[in-house]
């Protein structure tokens, strides 16, 4: 076996509880099966590895169409959860706090934990530097999976060959 | 010398098809076909793990269930079957592709 590995790279640019998962199950899939992972975080995505917020991450109800209240259990069917309810002060924190219980119950893993076991597997995982200039992030704010904070250009390059995933 | 094999079918991605006919001897023959040329003790509670989980769920473990199940670390889980422990684990201990994300 002389062929280089398969190889995915994925940009994380969101920062909410519903748009941390996809990556970190598709990338913790790929090292179980032998693929080489990159993890670029940017913009939002940030927050998925800075320490003061990986634990505090959520889903807001508000202008989220796929929202129903089918999602809490509920059988209602297609009904969703009016905008005018979703600004209703603790909405936000009651969402993400049902969303965390239920992926609790899944034995889904924290997205803190799934970064531990991800870098543990022998993902890499880099900062955008545009972003943390722009935030003012310092390396210490991040968790310590974060390996560097690179450029645009540095992803592309080490990333050559890789399949993108942009989430 | 090592025992006649040819009496166990594949399934065209390599897993056994039938979990019964596996033994430790077939464990050590599979292992050095996916790279592993000696299977440690660590291997092992491994495979012992899965093995007692497949046989009694019928479905192979997911790699966080054999890391919580065997108190084995994510970082040495990887090491000891580098490369996909995921498909390398089942392949060894016999059993079918784990269906499970996590």
């Amino acid at each position: 076996m002389t062929d280089q590995p398969r190889r995915i790279a994925f940009i994380c640019s969101k920062g909410d509880l519903d748009m941390a998962y996809p990556a970190l199950i598709m990338g913790w899939a790929a090292l179980g099966n032998g693929v080489d992972v990159t993890f670029f975080f940017t913009f939002w995505g940030l927050d998925l590895v800075k320490k003061s917020r990986v634990d505090r991450l959520e889903i807001a109800p508000v202008a989220n169409t796929s929202f129903k209240m089918s999602m809490m259990g509920l059988p209602t069917g297609n009904l969703g959860i009016p905008n005018a309810m979703g600004i209703i002060p603790g909405m936000t924190a009651f969402s993400s706090w049902f969303m965390k219980t239920k992926m609790k119950s899944l034995d889904v893993p924290t997205v803190r934990e799934y970064l531990e076991m991800l870098h543990d597997g022998g993902a890499r995982m880099y900062g955008c530097k545009m972003t943390v200039d722009m935030f003012g992030i310092k390396k210490e704010d991040f968790l310590p999976c974060i390996e560097s904070v690179v450029t645009a250009s540095d992803f592309v390059d080490m990333t050559e060959g890789a399949q993108i995933i942009f989430i | 010398m090592l025992a006649d094999f040819t009496a166990i079918a594949f399934n065209e991605e390599g897993f056994m098809n039938d979990p019964n006919q596996w033994t430790k001897e077939i464990a050590e023959v599979l292992a050095k076909q996916e790279g592993i040329e000696t299977l440690t003790a660590d291997h092992w509670k491994i495979i012992d793990y899965c093995r007692q989980t497949g046989m009694a769920s019928g479905k192979s473990p997911t790699l966080r269930q054999i890391t919580t199940g065997t108190g084995i670390s994510t970082k040495d889980l990887f090491a000891l079957y580098p490369k996909g422990p995921a498909k390398k684990v089942a392949k060894i201990a016999g059993l079918g592709k784990p269906e499970g994300c996590v």
